[in-house]
């Protein structure tokens, strides 16, 4: 007992805290073939819910005859709104403080709208019996522009009380929604206005969608003996929808168990609430059978939830010298059929204004008008943090405009306009406070690391080859340097349908020193099990071998707002930390009782509590957790645990500078991507080796949305893009390398000083690739080309600007 | 996704399969790989009554190369045509063209036969068959008989194939020296936004016997026959090319889709076509 | 439509089973025979997250139809390795975080397998080729590329011990 040995190198490595990269305790249930996905839940009874949906984008529901699906054997019921209109859930609330039809009454809005929900014994009658359904239709006028929705007669939403206020006060047009304002207005239209230089662009980000490889689906179990209902789901925030479903059907909270078992990525699109949800709990209950549905990859990219569809109209001033002066900006924000946006209650546009971006401008107006169009509804925040990544574009498209309108180098334009170390916290124009960062430093960290002056010289001579007839390919070189706005959110400003963002930890100390934790946020696949653990060993001295992490069972978990927003470090993390340092102050009461001493007499060093000066002196966390269940302590209960809600003070701010290197072919329209390089600074860095896997996922989605991933539609409201033919997933073979880096600026107010990372790489990479094209074509005039840079635009870029002879 | 319910016929021989389609008429299809045929049915948008796979008939497997003849079984799949050394050295374009078709799964159940009888514009095998110049057997009830790849392709999945034949084998002779297949596509998997096959043969200095085709640009594939001669007697420089792509052009007819404007693609398609001249030229 | 009686060999073990002939073979092995590991992703043989081995053959089962699959010898990923000796792809995998939230992942090892098994030493190009049948929504495939090479490196200096 006692004894000096091991070293403390030799705990501190045994604890696999905080910056170890440590590898994975999933991966062994993954890599076998053991993971518990949704679609695995298998009831005794368990019948299949399939939806009927709608072929027409727009188009009135006369009748539905469903008398030869029902005659089908092995189909138990069909489901229309008729069906759920007595129990009032025809509709149901979306988070945007609209509402959205569960099933079609008496129209429909967009293509793959649900209709009918089927259930059947199993999936192949369901699919069968959805054939036999009978739905007549008579077809209204399509609009899929959401300009020309503010200029039509066309209601589409005629369950609206015209001229009534909506859930963000007044709407101007019949398929007009909100608008959402801030800033000085005024104030930045006089600066605008008198300013030396001014760019103006149109700066379109395109309607995406997450496409999670596995699709959305839930499982409803109603056991009317019990009167509990038991729900498994894709769903990134479990006790949100606990609630919502309480609500909506009227089972007292109690009597509802969500489970959200593990989820095959969610990238936002496993937000939402789902009409798919709704009609398996409702089925459920009235056969008295657990009811499965699992989404389609047709039905996901048609009717869950969209990203995106921003018309980013943009001013920003300048002196000549390029001292940004204002900026300026209005937003068409297309939401589709319903206001379904998964955004804090207050915000209907999000974080938006974050769209400063990394600059110090001393003033802004931001104002974004909500439409209706006869598109899916959505607008959730794919792998971003509320409408982030389209402000992160926006900003940095923006730069690079005026760094052409200034005829000055946009790596200089950012340089002399970042927001200096000495400023921070730092109050923007729109209202928010960057708790921290070192933007100068990262961005020349990032320019020497790529040979930036080297490359604008391989460029300038690849331009003269190119004009010589030499080449047909051009050099671009995509640069950003973007600031996050994560971790929602302070509760004072942030709710979910009026519940606080707070998150939350709950450990339990077991009598031989090892922990289980249980949290309120759920992964959907970024390896919480893994680094959570990590977070509390270093807090707790536990190793994080001996923590077990438990998230996604709303009956074990503490109630928490989910995964997004890149708010689970952020939150949820800190409510880690939190939570173990309630742990190590009981601790240390029984610590200082164990060895006679005062408990300021103590110091923590790694696993133990040690008595100052007396470095012989110590009672590690594992003895001490066997004296809380074994000795009778005065004035200390029996037990060591502890539980954490954490209400983060502020967001975080984790920012980043991406150099991509990128070839294009002006005759074909293909592009190669030469070289990557992506720093991140997303404070403390809990497991540098998730890290660096989190940013190479998001520069590969970035890639797919920056250079073909869209969800089109034509006149007529079809969905072009509906299935992975066309919808571009990026194989192993379109994907570079990358190379990732890092600076480290803790974030002050969160307890380890940790930002979060997991949206970063597409919040930057988005714009990075965007500029690469549009910097290959700088040197011939091109401004703004919009994006998905597929094929045939990058072909038609270069055709407009007279490349093609 | 879930195909509807139909009959299954897993025949041993060539003459029992015909005798079931011919029995069943258009309610009945064949299924090579089935990487056409099964999503298809899964988006029910081919209604398929019989179902007549062939896997089990070894008189439609295997490739040869004897006598001056490459004779390659309907059902051989594609990952059997990149894989054959007797076929990668008596036709290398196939190897070529092959590879770049689809994913190395699909690959493995997509078949030759399936590729060309299926009538697909987008895919690779018909254009490729025509600029061999490729013999498609076919058997019916009636016996069998012999269609030229180039006389094959009616329009968008309508061949000369009758509803009750099948195509059992394709021939053709070892090809010219001077081969490419150059395709452009958005990924892996995707069908191609222009591809060309050319094959050319070298006499003395000059391009001898010189062909072309071109795939997804039109309903069928497209043997340019008029691309080939401005080829022939030239040492394939620019100004025959020009006269190959202009040629060329003249006889696509490709439409708008989600691969790009028909503008794009007619730009596309000479691109690509100057592209695989080059290759197939310098290998000549 | 009647049903019909189907014979596989499932890792190993013989299997018997009347279903329909549409029946597809993913929905076989997950629901009949309790297979979860290979998922379910695109449906239209683009993702490859039901990545089977069928007679020596990585295909999508998801499109491979119940009847076509009659008499086949079939290896998904739970024939790979066990918990007590894991499959040196399993191993590297989680060694070099070639995953993430693992829907993928039980298909890309299999595939894997059947590639190191054509390949046995491919460079980095040919592993980017020969996994382009799988798609991955989270790893960005630099991770997994490198876990397959090192796998590749691994097995091979292990034939080199055992020879």
């Amino acid at each position: 007992m006692n004894d000096m040995s091991p070293t403390r190198e030799e705990r501190v490595e045994k604890l696999k805290g905080l910056g170890s990269s440590r590898k994975r305790v999933e991966d062994a249930r993954f890599t076998q073939g053991k993971g518990n996905y949704v679609d695995d839940v298998k009831l005794p009874g368990m019948l299949h819910g399939d939806f009927v949906r709608s072929p027409y984008a727009h188009a009135r529901v006369k009748s539905i005859n469903i008398d030869a699906a029902m005659a089908l054997p092995g189909v138990i019921a069909v489901l229309t709104a008729k069906d759920l209109e007595p129990l009032s859930l025809h509709w149901m609330p979306t988070l945007a403080g609209d509402k959205q039809m569960v099933l079609a009454d008496g129209k429909v809005l967009f293509q793959g709208q649900e209709v009918a929900f089927v259930v059947a014994e199993d999936r192949y009658i369901a699919a069968d019996a959805c054939e036999l359904v009978e739905v007549d239709y008579e077809e209204l006028p399509v609009i899929v522009d959401p300009f020309e929705a503010l200029e039509s007669d066309t209601v589409l939403r005629e369950d609206l009380e015209a001229g009534a206020d909506g859930a963000h006060g007044p709407r101007k047009h019949h398929n007009h929604i909100f608008l959402w304002e801030e800033g000085e207005k005024e104030a930045t239209e006089q600066v605008i206005d008198s300013a030396e230089v001014v760019a103006e662009e149109m700066v379109y980000y395109h309607r995406t969608h997450p496409c999670p490889l596995e699709t959305c689906g839930s499982v409803a179990s109603m056991d009317k003996v019990n009167g509990k209902l038991t729900l498994w789901g894709t769903f990134q925030a479990p006790h949100v929808v606990r609630t919502v479903a309480s609500l909506l059907s009227g089972i007292e909270e109690h009597n509802i168990r969500v489970i959200s078992p593990d989820i095959g990525g969610g990238f936002g699109n496993k937000v939402g609430v789902y009409p798919g949800y709704v009609c398996s709990i409702v089925a459920s209950i009235v056969t008295g059978q657990p009811v499965k549905w699992i989404e389609d990859r047709m039905d996901n990219l048609m009717a869950t939830a969209f990203a995106r569809d921003y018309w980013m109209k943009g001013k920003i001033s300048a002196t000549k010298e390029g001292k940004i002066t204002g900026l300026h900006c209005h937003v068409t924000a297309d939401h589709g059929a319903f206001d379904a946006c998964a955004d804090p209650t207050k915000f209907p546009a999000g974080f938006f204004h974050i769209c400063t971006g990394s600059y110090d401008i001393p003033v802004a107006y931001v104002g974004v008008d909500g439409v209706y169009t006869n598109k899916a509804p959505g607008g959730v925040a794919y792998r971003c943090s509320f409408r982030v990544t389209e402000a992160a574009y926006f900003i940095e498209r923006m730069i690079e405009v005026l760094a052409m309108e200034l005829n000055m180098d946009a790596a200089e334009l950012r340089r002399i306009n970042f927001i200096k170390k000495d400023q921070f916290p730092y109050q923007s124009a729109l209202g928010w406070e960057f708790d921290s960062g070192d933007y100068h430093t990262a961005w020349d960290k990032a320019l020497d690391a790529v040979d930036y002056a080297g490359l604008r010289k391989e460029q300038e001579e690849r331009v003269a080859a190119f004009k010589r007839g030499e080449t047909r390919k051009l050099l671009g070189i995509g640069l950003t340097h973007f600031t996050e706005i994560v971790g929602a959110g302070p509760v004072k400003n942030c709710d979910i349908l009026g519940m606080g963002m707070f998150d939350s930890c709950e450990i339990r100390i077991h009598p031989t020193g090892s922990a289980v934790a249980r949290l309120g946020t759920i992964s959907q696949g970024q390896g919480h099990a893994t680094t959570f653990a990590q977070i509390l060993a270093s807090e707790t001295g536990i190793p994080a071998d001996s923590i077990t992490i438990e998230e996604g069972d709303t009956d074990t978990a503490p109630y928490g707002l989910g995964t997004y927003g890149s708010r689970s470090t952020p939150v949820a993390g800190a409510a880690t930390a939190m939570a173990g340092r309630k742990i190590r102050a009981k601790a240390q009461m029984i610590a200082a009782y164990l060895l006679e001493v005062h408990d300021n007499d103590l110091e923590w060093d790694v696993d133990r509590f040690v008595v100052k000066g007396a470095p012989e002196r110590f009672k590690t966390m594992a003895e001490i957790a066997y004296a809380a269940y074994n000795q009778a302590i005065p004035g200390v209960e029996p037990g060591l645990e502890a539980v954490s809600y954490y209400d983060p003070p502020n967001m975080t701010y984790p920012f980043g500078a991406y150099v991509c290197v990128m070839e294009i072919d002006v005759d074909t329209g293909e592009h190669e991507i030469r070289q990557f390089y992506a720093l991140d600074d997303c404070g403390t860095r809990i497991n540098p080796m998730v890290i660096e896997g989190q940013v190479h996922g998001g520069l590969t989605e970035a890639l797919a949305i920056a250079m073909g991933q869209e969800i089109a539609y034509d006149k007529l409201g079809n969905v072009k893009t509906g299935t992975l033919m066309d919808f571009f997933l990026p194989t192993a073979w379109e994907t570079p390398n990358y190379t990732t880096d890092f600076t480290e600026t803790p974030s002050p107010h969160h307890p380890i000083g940790a930002k979060g990372v997991g949206e970063s790489p597409n919040v930057g990479g988005v714009p990075a690739f965007s500029n690469a094209v549009h910097d290959a074509f700088r040197a011939f005039g091109l401004r703004q080309s919009h994006m998905p840079h597929d094929h045939w635009r990058i072909w038609k870029t270069a055709n407009d600007l007279g490349l093609h002879g | 996704m879930i195909p509807p319910a139909f009959e299954y016929h897993r025949p041993q021989d060539v003459a029992s399969a015909v005798q079931i389609l011919a029995e069943q008429g258009d309610e009945a299809r064949c299924l090579a790989g089935g990487h056409s045929l099964i999503p298809m049915m899964k988006l029910r948008m081919a209604a398929v009554e019989h179902l007549v796979d062939l896997q089990d008939i070894a008189e439609m497997q295997g490739i040869t190369t004897e006598s001056g003849t490459i004779r390659i079984g309907a059902m051989v799949t594609q990952h059997e045509l990149i894989t054959s050394d007797a076929l990668a050295s008596a036709a290398p374009i196939i190897r070529e063209a092959a590879l770049q078709i689809a994913d190395p799964q699909v690959r493995y159940m997509g078949t030759v036969g399936g590729n060309v009888a299926n009538g697909d514009p987008g895919n690779d095998m018909p254009g490729l068959m025509q600029a061999l110049d490729a013999t498609f057997h076919l058997h019916g009830p009636d016996g069998a008989r012999d269609v030229a790849a180039r006389e094959f392709f009616e329009a968008a999945y309508m061949t000369a194939r009758e509803d009750e034949e099948i195509l059992t084998a394709i021939t053709f002779a070892p090809h010219a020296k001077g081969y490419a297949y150059e395709k452009q596509k958005r990924k892996i998997g995707d069908y191609a936004t222009a591809a060309a096959a050319v094959l050319i043969e070298k006499d003395g200095m000059v391009a001898g016997n010189a062909t072309v085709a071109m795939t997804n640009l039109s309903d069928t594939p497209v043997f340019s026959e008029a691309a080939g001669a401005a080829l022939t007697g030239t040492s394939c420089d620019a100004h025959a090319m020009k006269a190959a792509i202009d040629a060329m052009l003249n006889d696509i007819d490709p439409t708008e889709d989600n691969r790009g404007p028909v503008e794009f693609k007619r730009h596309v398609a000479g691109v690509i076509l100057s592209r695989a001249i080059s290759r197939a030229w310098d290998r000549a | 439509m009647s049903k019909m009686h189907i014979k596989l060999t499932v890792n190993g073990k013989e299997e018997e089973l009347l279903a329909e002939p549409r029946e597809l073979l993913i929905y076989v092995l997950r629901e009949r025979l309790n297979l979860t590991g290979p998922h379910v992703g695109c449906e239209t043989s683009h993702c490859g997250a039901c990545t089977v081995e069928m007679n020596g053959k990585s295909v999508k089962s998801c499109t491979v139809l119940a009847a076509q699959a009659n008499g086949a010898e079939i290896t998904t990923i739970e024939g790979l390795g066990t918990p007590d000796e894991l499959h040196v792809l399993q191993k590297m995998f989680k060694e070099h975080h070639g995953l993430q939230c693992g829907y993928c992942t039980p298909g890309m090892i299999t595939r894997a397998h059947r590639l190191l098994q054509e390949n046995p030493n491919p460079s980095e190009e040919e592993v980017r080729f020969g996994m382009a049948g799988n798609l991955c929504r989270c790893t960005g495939y630099q991770n997994i590329v490198k876990s397959i090479m090192a796998a590749a490196a691994e097995m091979n200096s292990a034939k080199e011990a055992a020879e």
